[in-house]
C-alpha cells in the first residue's frame, strides 16, 4: 500500500482528509503512482501534471524519505520505505506567491 | 415571488448573495472553493440552477465545477483544456514569439437555450465548448487563425474575457480579447472575422490595426443585438451594426479609462461603465468612486454617487465584475478589488454596500430567479 499526502487543496478538492493510500503494481514509480492517484481521482487529473505533456506542475514537488525527488525520472523506481509503505510521498505545493 | 441571486468570483473563492425581490436583505455565503481563484460564475440561461464556476490555481491549475442546485452542491467536471493541433507562435510583450500556453478559464457563458452547452474563454486567448455540461472540452481553432500569430497579451495576459450570444442569431457569437481585438462568428464559433473597424489606439504600431486593440469587455442587449458597447483600454465605443464599424461615445467622461461596461435590462440606451484615472494609476480619479449612466447610449454621462464612498477611495472595478438583475426597477451590483459588492436597486440612482470585506473581486453575475 502506497501513501500519499496531498496538498491542502487537493485534499479538499479530491475530497479526502489524511493520506491517501493506494494499491500499486510493481514497478512503483512517479509514474505509476500519478496513474493510479488520477484513476482514484479523476479531478486530480491535469493539478499535479500537465493532461499532456504529463510534466510536473511548476509549483508542485515531491518528496519522499528526506529526499527531493522532484527531478527523478518518472519511470525511477521510488524508494523503498515508499514501496513497503513506511514513508508516504509527499507531494507539496510550493511557497510562493502571497 | 422572485428573487435575486449574486454569483461572485474572488481571487480567494467564490460567494453567493441571496435577496428576495426588494434586494433590502442579503444572505451571504461563501467562501466556496476557498483559497482559489474564481475568475467567474455562471448561471445557464435554459436553466438557472446550472451554474458553471472557473476555479484556478497558480500552484494547481484550472477547475470548472458544476452545480445542478443553483449552488447548494458543486461537482468538478471536465478541466483538459486542449488547443486543437499545435497552435504555433503568439507575440510576446516585446515582439517575439511566444508558444501558445493554457493558463486560466476568464469567462464561462452557458448557451441561451441548452444547459449542457457552455462556452469557455482562455488564456491564451481561446474558445472552448463543451456540449456535455462541461464534461469534455473542444476548441473552436478557426478563431486562432485570424491572425493569432500576431495577438500580443495585455497587462492581464492573452486572455479571451467576453462572450457574447446573440438571442436573434443563434449562430452569431462576439468575443473580446486582450489585447487582439473584438471578433465575430456567424457560423457557430467555426469561422471569425474581426471585427475592430473604428477604433483607434495609440501606443501599437498602427493605431487602427485590424487586430492588436485591448478591448476590455463589450455588452449587448438582448432585445437589440445588433447595437454593442464597449469598454475599451481607452474609449467608450459603440457599433450600430453587429460590430462592422464602431464610434467614440465617451463624450463628456472625466476619463475613458476602465474596464466593465453594463446595460440596463429595461432600457437598451442605459448604460453603465465606472471611469478609471488611467491605465498607470488603476483606481478612480480624485479616490472617488463614480459610476457613469448614459441615457442615451454613451456621448452624455452623468455621476452616480449617492452611497459610494466620495473621499479616499482607491479600488479598481474589473471587467467581469458588473451586472444588472432583470427586475422592475433594474438592480445594477458591482464588486471592487477592495472586496466591497454595492448594489442599485433603483437603476444606479442610490448605491448600498451588499457586503464590504470579501477578497479582490474577480467578477459578478446576477441572477433573477421567479
Amino acid at each position: 500500500m502506497i501513501r500519499i499526502v496531498l496538498p491542502t487543496h487537493l485534499r479538499t478538492l479530491a475530497r479526502v482528509e489524511g493520506e491517501v493510500q493506494l494499491d500499486v503494481e510493481s514497478p512503483v514509480t512517479q509514474r505509476a503512482v500519478l496513474d493510479a492517484l488520477e484513476a482514484h481521482y479523476p479531478m486530480l487529473c491535469g493539478t499535479i501534471r500537465d493532461h499532456v505533456t504529463q510534466r510536473r506542475r511548476a509549483f508542485v514537488r515531491f518528496f519522499a524519505c528526506e529526499q527531493d525527488l522532484s527531478h527523478a525520472a518518472l519511470d525511477a523506481p521510488l524508494p523503498d520505505a515508499v514501496v513497503t509503505g513506511a514513508e508516504p510521498l509527499l507531494i507539496v505545493g510550493a511557497m510562493a506567491g502571497g | 415571488m422572485s428573487m435575486v441571486r449574486v454569483l461572485v468570483g474572488t481571487r480567494k473563492g467564490a460567494f453567493i448573495l441571496t435577496s428576495d425581490a426588494k434586494r433590502a436583505r442579503w444572505e451571504v455565503s461563501g467562501p466556496l472553493f476557498g483559497g482559489w481563484e474564481l475568475y467567474h460564475l455562471q448561471g445557464a440561461p435554459a436553466d438557472p440552477q446550472r451554474l458553471y464556476a472557473s476555479q484556478s490555481s497558480g500552484w494547481f491549475g484550472q477547475q470548472i465545477q458544476r452545480s445542478n442546485d443553483g449552488g447548494q452542491t458543486w461537482a468538478p467536471v471536465g478541466n483538459a483544456f486542449v488547443y486543437d493541433g499545435d497552435p504555433g507562435t503568439h507575440q510576446w510583450y516585446d515582439g517575439t514569439p511566444r508558444p501558445w500556453e493554457f493558463k486560466r478559464i476568464w469567462h464561462l457563458e452557458p448557451s441561451l437555450t441548452d444547459p449542457d452547452t457552455v462556452y469557455a474563454g482562455a488564456e491564451d486567448a481561446a474558445l472552448f465548448r463543451s456540449t456535455d455540461g462541461g464534461q469534455t472540452w473542444q476548441e473552436l481553432p478557426g478563431l486562432r487563425r485570424v491572425q493569432g500569430h500576431l495577438w500580443q497579451p495585455g497587462a492581464g495576459g492573452m486572455c479571451l474575457h467576453t462572450i457574447v450570444l446573440d438571442p436573434s442569431h443563434p449562430s452569431r457569437i462576439f468575443l473580446a480579447i486582450s489585447a487582439a481585438g473584438t471578433f465575430r462568428s456567424d457560423d457557430a464559433g467555426q469561422t471569425w472575422q474581426p471585427i475592430n473597424r473604428g477604433l483607434r489606439s495609440e501606443g501599437i504600431p498602427n493605431p487602427t490595426a485590424e487586430v492588436g486593440h485591448c478591448v476590455h469587455r463589450i455588452a449587448m442587449h438582448p432585445s437589440r443585438p445588433h447595437v454593442l458597447f464597449m469598454q475599451k483600454h481607452w474609449d467608450v465605443m459603440r457599433s450600430d451594426d453587429a460590430g462592422e464599424s464602431w464610434h467614440e461615445v465617451s463624450g463628456d467622461l472625466p476619463t475613458d479609462f476602465g474596464f466593465p461596461i453594463a446595460i440596463h435590462a429595461h432600457e437598451p440606451d442605459t448604460i453603465y461603465v465606472v471611469p478609471i484615472t488611467s491605465d498607470a494609476y488603476h483606481y478612480p480619479p480624485e479616490g472617488k468612486l463614480r459610476v457613469y449612466r448614459s441615457r442615451m447610449g454613451g456621448t452624455e454621462w452623468e455621476a452616480l454617487t449617492r452611497g459610494l464612498p466620495q473621499r479616499d477611495c482607491y479600488v479598481n472595478v474589473l471587467r467581469d465584475a458588473m451586472a444588472v438583475d432583470t427586475l422592475d426597477p433594474c438592480g445594477v451590483y458591482f464588486g471592487t478589488t477592495g472586496g466591497q459588492i454595492y448594489g442599485s436597486v433603483d437603476a444606479g440612482d442610490s448605491w448600498t454596500p451588499i457586503v464590504r470585506d470579501l477578497p479582490p473581486v474577480l467578477s459578478v453575475e446576477a441572477q433573477t430567479l421567479p
